[in-house]
């Protein structure tokens, strides 16, 4: 008696299916993927439970590092840059500081203000990408008789003044200490801008506590 | 010539002198192609940031220049919270009693407890008091702001810390106390 043959199959799997799935997903990620603005100044922001999203219209961004230094920033669409150009030109008639309209145009590109007053000039002369933290030395805030900040928050209430709000955001790092918190918030209240937003990042609510309970049961939207 | 036909019978036959060709298959090996996508894939999956940023918002109210204006704080119903250097917590509850008998240290874990309990405790006047002092990073501040909102006190306000409970925590973090001012200044209400 003769076994009866078992045919034999090849091992070779159909690999198109599989290529497909991969590409398909890998057109996915390229196209949701947003390239990550270029930071200059490096700023780790601390968690909240909040889970608003920070606005992106209308924004002027102060920001504040670990060292205590400050910048101040506009967002990237064209409004805004014609906004920090009027904050600059308001800035520059309320100081007399004598900047030339080339100097503006300069200052207007720059990815952000981050020069004592009396240095902008300097500031205009540099190249954008040579801008950092290390190159700037920030807007002096340190203390409540020389904070200029209260100058630049006139400048860009007169900028906004009768049209929109400006939406203030303050982005601040972990290790900034509160003292030149407090007197950005000084400086804000100095102008009756009352209204800000601080960047974090978002963090669930913890286990246990009224938060939690409160958008279990849906009382509360996690979103306000 | 006279050449033998091997083909297999059942296929159309060839006519002599046509060379056989080996049918290959168009079938190409995929699995290169497969290993270089799901390698782009996790590349962009990790270089994605997921998480948006979101935004914590802060309503400050107007300097009142007028005393009376102020609310007065009921002082059975408030509780202190007081940031010092590498995240310590400081609270007490009511009034600062003399001798400071009242004044406590505590950390971001268990101040929450303290907070609801606190709270529970309490009526609607419930209210806490944050002041930081100047060794207190940004990152403490953002996280009792949280903890606001993770308890949902509705009721919260920033001041300045007094010398007095400066030199508390001071003292109480191993650090020489700072010279009192002559006069106790008032503490100025935000």
């Amino acid at each position: 008696m003769s076994r009866p043959k078992i045919p034999r199959k090849s091992t070779n799997v159909d690999m198109t299916a599989m290529c497909d799935v991969a590409f398909l997903l890998l057109s996915f990620f390229i196209l949701t993927t947003k390239p990550k603005p270029s930071e200059a100044v490096h700023i780790d922001p601390p968690n909240s439970v909040s889970a608003k999203q920070a606005p992106e219209k209308d924004l002027v961004m102060i920001s504040l590092n670990k060292d205590g230094k400050v910048y101040i920033s506009t967002g990237d669409g064209a409004d805004d840059k014609i906004q920090k150009q009027e904050i600059i030109k308001s800035v520059n008639a309320a100081k007399g500081l004598g900047l030339t309209d080339q100097e503006i145009a300069l200052l207007t590109k720059a990815p952000f203000i981050g020069s004592p007053l009396a240095q902008l000039k300097v500031q205009a002369k540099m190249d954008p990408s040579q801008m950092s933290s290390e190159t700037l030395q920030g807007i002096p805030c340190q203390d409540t008789a020389h904070n200029e900040m209260v100058d630049w928050i006139r400048g860009v209430k007169d900028a906004y003044a009768g049209q929109r709000t400006p939406n203030i955001l303050l982005k601040g790092d972990n290790f900034a200490k509160f003292p030149v918190f407090k007197n950005i918030v000084g400086a804000l209240k100095k102008n009756d801008l009352l209204k800000f937003q601080m960047v974090t990042n978002p963090e669930a609510a913890p286990t246990g506590s009224l938060l939690y309970k409160a958008i279990q049961s849906g009382k509360l939207n996690a979103a306000e | 010539m006279a050449e033998m036909d091997t083909s297999s019978g059942g296929g159309h036959k060839k006519g002599p002198g046509v060379k056989k060709g080996k049918k290959m298959s168009t079938r190409v090996d995929l699995t290169p192609m497969v290993d270089l996508g799901f390698l782009l894939i996790t590349f962009f999956i990790f270089t994605t940031t997921m998480s948006k940023p979101t935004a914590l918002k802060l309503n400050l109210p107007a300097d009142t220049k007028n005393p009376e204006e102020q609310n007065k704080l009921n002082d059975r119903s408030a509780l202190t919270v007081m940031l010092g250097k590498d995240h310590n917590v400081f609270y007490y509850e009511g009034q600062l009693a003399d001798g400071a008998t009242n004044f406590k240290s505590s950390n971001f874990k268990d101040i929450r407890d303290e907070i609801m309990q606190k709270k529970a405790a309490t009526d609607s006047s419930f209210m806490v008091i944050i002041k930081p002092n100047d060794e207190s990073t940004y990152e403490d501040f953002v996280k009792i702001m949280d903890e606001m909102k993770i308890s949902q006190v509705e009721r919260y306000a920033l001041v300045d810390i007094t010398p007095l409970e400066n030199n508390l925590i001071r003292l109480t973090e191993g650090e020489p106390a700072l010279p009192m001012p002559a006069a106790p200044a008032a503490a100025g209400k935000k």
